[in-house]
């Protein structure tokens, strides 16, 4: 039984992994990460660790691909033309890559586990004992942690803060000497060489 | 029982799949996509190495990892939003503009 749903949810896993990397559309991939990451809760379930496979789907099911998919509606992104020319010699050398890179490191981690792990105890499972390590052991990295997430937000919010509105520089305006802060309507501030594709791409879509 | 070796097969599979798409796609999203992939993967086998050894410590990395992903991933959508307001694309081969 439980090598049967290891079975269809690694399978649902890598299918869905394959679907990520290979789909042109940002939105299908997206959706197909959601279904990975689905998958890979319920392995880590499997694997006692219960509280992480809630977390996996509260935070990045949840939250982390609402974030991307707002980011691909916001910013409207088509699907990938096809590559062109030297692309596919490219692609071709990633994926040849990929498969030894796989092989090996799988060659590696089966070298070095022991066929037969332990049963699975009942500390592994609580989660009073994984708080109580996370609290007391780890509690200064816990700490960081949100200290790192505020600073994220902090910064997220400046970059992708809009530019000021023109007319709360009028003034400036008027007087000569405007701040360079119009950048959503800042063709003329675009590379000059780049500046012509970046229009034509803009009257395009 | 499923022996342990099982999953970090799966999870070094996950990897190489997610180091493929961040090599060839050539959409921004779709790369930052991968990495998630690669961050998951890397959870993956950490918690089989905490199942392997029965200890705490894995999860509690795990528990960081998702962490630092989430400002990661809020981090790099907000630069890729400021990104496109100056040049319109999100294709990483026209985002060159650090290259040297």
């Amino acid at each position: 039984m439980e090598t049967l749903v290891f079975a269809v949810f690694a399978f649902l896993a890598v299918a869905s992994a394959i679907a990520v990397v290979a789909h042109r559309n940002p939105v299908y991939s997206t959706m197909s990460l959601v279904v990975t990451l689905f998958s890979v809760a319920v392995l880590f379930v499997m694997l006692g660790a219960p509280f992480l496979g809630v977390i996996q789907v509260l935070v990045y099911a949840g939250a982390i691909v609402v974030l991307f998919l707002f980011v691909i509606m916001l910013l409207n992104i088509q699907a990938e033309e096809m590559p062109q020319g030297g692309q596919m010699a490219q692609r071709i050398a990633s994926i040849l890559g990929a498969v030894v890179f796989a092989g090996m490191l799988g060659l590696v981690f089966w070298r070095t586990m022991q066929p037969n792990s332990p049963p699975l105890t009942e500390e592994l499972v609580s989660l009073r004992n994984l708080s109580r390590e996370l609290f007391f052991e780890y509690l200064l990295a816990f700490e960081m942690i949100g200290l790192l997430l505020l600073v994220a937000v902090i910064g997220a919010t400046v970059v992708a803060r809009r530019p000021q509105q023109a007319d709360t520089t009028e003034d400036w305006a008027a007087s000569g000497d405007a701040p360079r802060v119009d950048g959503a309507r800042s063709e003329p501030h675009i590379n000059p060489e780049t500046g012509d594709r970046v229009a034509a791409r803009a009257g395009r879509s | 029982m499923v022996p342990v070796s099982w999953y970090l097969l799966l999870s070094a599979l996950l990897f190489a799949i997610g180091t493929a798409g961040a090599l060839t796609r050539r959409n921004g999203i779709s790369v930052f996509l991968s990495i998630e992939l690669m961050l998951n993967a890397a959870n993956l086998s950490l918690v089989a190495f905490a199942r392997q050894f029965d200890e705490h410590t894995g999860q509690v990395i795990v528990f960081f990892v998702m962490a630092v992903a989430a400002a990661e991933a809020a981090v790099g959508l907000a630069l890729f939003i400021a990104v496109y307001r100056q040049r319109r694309t999100i294709d990483i081969n026209r985002i060159n503009l650090m290259r040297w």
